[in-house]
């Protein structure tokens, strides 16, 4: 099982991580962060293969990725 | 468990101000994972444009350095001459490089000067709202071309890579692009070697990057990256333009 860690209040809710995502798993949270974004969440965390294709196409490195 | 991916040392952990989507983090990101990987974070100098990325020494962990506009090339250029063993690099947009700075980029290239240049081309002036840019394709819609860019009356895009390429000078040349994760990977790879063509003294190296302004072209982040694919790689191609032994 792979672990994602989101920095949340650095977060812009661009979404792209969402898309590239092959399981689907990433959508914006309906939480407002400090700077005013919805960041980004994942829903089922154990679904998550660690393929860290959301991290490599974030344009805030906001996501960390553990397996 | 073991860590996959995280963020960088290289990127300092202040925000990016860009725009939510814009590519500009990706490209900042990808050219720190190289700095890193290659060890050579403290003798980089990095030179900031004037654009987007004028705040590109907030982000970079190694010595930074602002240039004028258009100047980067030539700021690089006096930072690698003083001292040979430090890399440099500039990170360039295209109103930058290819508009103001269009005489520094070619002539540090005729020159073969030993520097890199990472050149974000998303086909419009970002920071100043949105104008035409040289690299805004035919047909685009700017602020300052409303009815889209007519080459009758404004001329056509430069394709700055492959003009660059015709010169004796530069080492290595390559376009990439960072509209998915293949996409970026390429383009990690291809700047990384940017940099080891440095290390190893063979001259002048850029890597064009295509970019999204998803605030200008008045798109969203997801249709930016779709629009980039459908109508920049056209124009643009991609791939290595010129390589040295």
């Amino acid at each position: 099982m792979a672990k994602l860690t989101i920095a949340r209040e650095v977060c812009k809710g661009c979404g792209l991580c969402a898309d590239v995502c092959p399981k689907k798993l990433l959508a914006l949270s309906g939480e407002i962060n400090s700077r005013g974004y919805h960041p980004i969440a994942i829903a089922e965390q154990e679904q998550c293969i660690g393929c860290a294709f959301c991290a490599r196409m974030c344009p805030d490195a906001v996501i960390t990725v553990e397996k | 468990m073991a860590i996959v991916y995280e963020k960088t040392k290289l990127l300092t952990d202040k925000p990016l101000h860009y725009c939510p989507g814009c590519t500009h983090g990706i490209i900042h990101r990808l050219v720190a994972e190289a700095l890193d990987e290659l060890g050579i974070q403290d003798k980089t100098i990095g030179v900031a444009p004037v654009g987007c990325a004028v705040f590109a020494y907030d982000y970079f962990n190694c010595d930074m350095m602002e240039a004028a506009h258009g100047r980067a090339p030539a700021v690089a250029t006096g930072c690698k001459r003083v001292n040979p063993n430090n890399i440099v690099f500039t990170y360039q947009g295209d109103g930058d490089l290819a508009s103001i700075g269009a005489a520094e980029i070619t002539h540090a290239a005729a020159r073969g000067e030993n520097i890199t240049v990472i050149f974000v081309n998303n086909a419009i002036y970002g920071m100043t709202g949105g104008q035409m840019a040289p690299t805004t394709l035919p047909g685009q819609v700017t602020t300052t071309s409303p009815y889209g860019r007519d080459v009758n009356h404004c001329g056509y895009p430069i394709r700055m890579s492959e003009m660059l390429a015709t010169l004796d000078g530069p080492a290595y040349i390559a376009r990439v692009s960072v509209h998915d994760v293949k996409a970026i990977m390429d383009a990690k790879k291809k700047i990384r070697k940017a940099f080891e063509m440095q290390i190893a003294g063979k001259g002048f190296s850029m890597i064009e990057v295509l970019s999204t302004c998803p605030t200008n072209w008045g798109l969203t982040p997801q249709e930016a990256l779709k629009w980039l694919q459908e109508n920049m790689i056209p124009q643009y191609p991609l791939g290595v333009k010129k390589e040295v032994e």
